[in-house]
C-alpha cells in the first residue's frame, strides 16, 4: 500500500528543521541504532574525500588518453572501478561525450540521482524543483542561466536519470591546452562540465 | 494521477540560480547529519532504495513543496521508521519532547536491531560496496537498439495503485527509440512494495523533443530516459 497519511510521523518531530535532525538523532543514538562516529565519518567522507575532483580527473585523463577514452565510453564500469570511483550512487555509470554537433545534459526530474562517487553530493541547483522540471523541457533556457549559449548547429540530449544508471558529461577539451599535464587539465574542469551547464575554457 | 514529485516539464517553477563551484558541499551543519542520519538508518537492512524514495514522494503534497531537500528525506525517513516499526510514533514524540528541553530521552532500552547499526570502522567499505540493481532476469529483452517503442498508456505503477513508478508522466504516451540495453534490473515499482526484486530488461530510449513537447525548444533536441520493458510498447 502507498500508505497515504494525513498524521505523517515526522509531524510528531519539532518544527525546526535543525532541532529535527538533533531530536532524531539524540533517539537513534540512545536506542544503538546509529552510532555518531559513523555519522561523522560519512559526513568526513563527503565533505572533504569525495567531489568532482574525481570526475575532473577522469575528464583530464580522457582527454589525455585516447585508449582510456574509448574505453570509458564503451564501458565505464569496470575503468572507473579500476581507479577506486565505484559506490553508492554510482554503481552503474555511463559517460556520455560532448561534440561539435551534441551538447549533453543530465537531471532527475524524479528526485536528484547524481553520481556520488564522481562527483560528490549534488549542489543546490540541481536539487531546485526549477532545474527538475525545467531542464528536460527548455535545456537552452536553463542553460542561458548558466550563462552557456550553445552554437545554432549544437543539438542537446537531456539525460533524465529515471534508473540506477548515472551520468557523467565528458566535456570537449578546450582550445590551447595542448601540452598541458592531466593535472593542470584536471583544474579546467569544472563540476557543472560534467552535468553539462557549464563549458570548460583553456588556461587564460 | 502522478505524485507532486513528478515535476518534469511543469511550468512556473522559475529560472535556476547556479550557485558558486566552490559553495560548501552541505549549506547547513543539519543537511550533513540529515544525509549521514538518513544513510546510517538505511544499513539496518529494513528498506530499500526503491522504498525510500517512495517514501519521499508520498508526502503529502503540501509537505512536498514547501520542504527543502533534506526536510523531505528526514520526513520520509520518520515515516519508514515508524511503518518498518524499529520506532513507535511514541518514541518520535518523546524524542521532540527530550529535544524541546535539552534533557535527551531518560531510560531508552537497547533496539533489538541494535547489532546492525552501522560502526564508524566499517563506513569505507559499506559506501564503497553500494548497491548495484543489475540482477539476472527470465525475462528476454523485446527491443533492440533502433526499435520504435511507446511507453504505455495509462501511467503510474501496474501492481499498487498510487505506487512507485520511475516513468515520468511527461513521456507517457510518447514514442522514442531504444537506444541500448543496459541489461536487467530490479523493478523499482515491485520492489519499492516489498513484491520482490523482479528484475527484467532496462533501456536507455531516446525521445525527440518535440515528441514529448508542444513547443519543443529547437528541432534537434532530445531527452534519454531509462525505462523498463513493461513500460514498453511495440510501435
Amino acid at each position: 500500500m502507498p500508505h497515504d497519511h494525513a498524521d505523517a510521523p515526522h509531524s510528531l518531530l519539532p518544527p525546526d528543521p535543525a532541532l529535527r535532525v538533533k531530536a532524531l538523532e539524540t533517539l537513534l543514538t540512545e536506542k544503538g541504532l546509529i552510532d555518531p562516529a559513523a555519522l561523522d565519518e560519512i559526513i568526513d567522507t563527503y565533505q572533504n574525500r569525495i567531489g568532482p575532483a574525481n570526475g575532473a580527473r577522469v575528464v583530464a585523463r580522457a582527454w589525455s588518453d585516447p585508449d582510456f577514452k574509448a574505453a570509458l565510453l564503451a564501458d565505464a564500469d569496470p575503468v572507473l572501478a579500476e581507479l577506486g570511483y565505484y559506490g553508492r550512487q554510482g554503481e552503474h555509470m555511463v559517460v556520455v561525450e560532448n561534440t561539435p554537433e551534441q551538447h549533453n545534459m543530465v537531471v532527475c526530474t524524479l528526485c536528484s540521482c547524481y553520481p556520488w562517487p564522481l562527483l560528490g553530493i549534488p549542489p543546490g541547483w540541481y536539487k531546485s524543483d526549477a532545474y527538475r522540471s525545467r531542464a528536460v523541457r527548455e535545456p537552452r533556457r536553463v542553460l542561458a542561466e548558466f550563462g552557456v549559449t550553445l552554437p545554432e548547429g549544437t543539438s542537446v540530449r537531456v539525460w533524465d536519470s529515471t534508473a540506477e544508471l548515472r551520468y557523467l558529461v565528458l566535456p570537449m577539451r578546450p582550445k590551447d591546452t595542448e601540452g598541458l599535464s592531466e593535472d593542470a587539465l584536471a583544474a579546467l574542469v569544472s563540476r557543472d562540465s560534467m552535468i553539462g551547464t557549464d563549458i570548460p575554457e583553456g588556461p587564460r | 494521477m502522478s505524485r507532486v514529485h513528478d515535476m518534469g516539464g511543469r511550468f512556473g517553477d522559475g529560472p535556476v540560480k547556479p550557485e558558486p563551484q566552490d559553495a560548501p558541499v552541505f549549506a547547513e551543519e543539519w543537511h550533513a547529519r540529515a544525509l549521514a542520519i538518513t544513510l546510517a538508518c538505511g544499513a539496518l537492512g529494513q528498506w530499500n532504495i526503491d522504498t525510500s524514495r517512495h517514501a519521499r514522494e508520498r508526502l503529502a503534497p503540501l509537505d512536498y513543496t514547501r520542504f527543502s531537500y533534506y526536510e523531505k528525506w528526514l520526513a520520509g525517513l520518520a515515516s519508514l521508521l515508524v511503518e518498518k516499526q524499529v520506532l513507535s510514533a511514541e518514541d518520535l514524540a518523546g524524542a521532540a519532547a527530550a529535544a524541546g528541553d535539552g534533557t535527551g530521552a531518560e531510560g531508552v532500552a537497547p533496539h533489538p536491531l541494535a547489532a546492525r547499526a552501522l560502526k564508524a570502522a566499517d563506513v569505507a567499505a559499506a559506501l564503497a560496496k553500494g548497491g548495484p540493481a543489475d540482477r539476472p532476469s527470465p525475462i528476454v529483452p523485446s527491443f533492440a537498439p533502433g526499435d520504435a517503442v511507446r511507453c504505455r498508456r495509462p501511467g503510474g505503477n501496474r501492481l499498487v495503485e498510487g505506487g512507485h513508478t520511475r516513468l515520468p508522466t511527461y513521456a507517457v504516451g510518447a514514442t522514442g527509440q531504444i537506444l541500448r540495453l543496459h541489461g536487467s534490473h530490479v523493478l523499482p515499482d515491485s520492489a519499492a512494495h516489498g513484491l520482490g526484486e523482479a528484475p527484467e530488461p532496462l533501456y536507455a530510449v531516446v525521445f525527440p523533443a518535440d515528441a514529448l513537447w508542444s513547443h519543443a525548444e529547437h528541432p534537434g533536441d532530445e531527452v534519454v530516459l531509462d525505462l523498463w520493458q513493461s513500460y514498453l510498447e511495440p510501435v
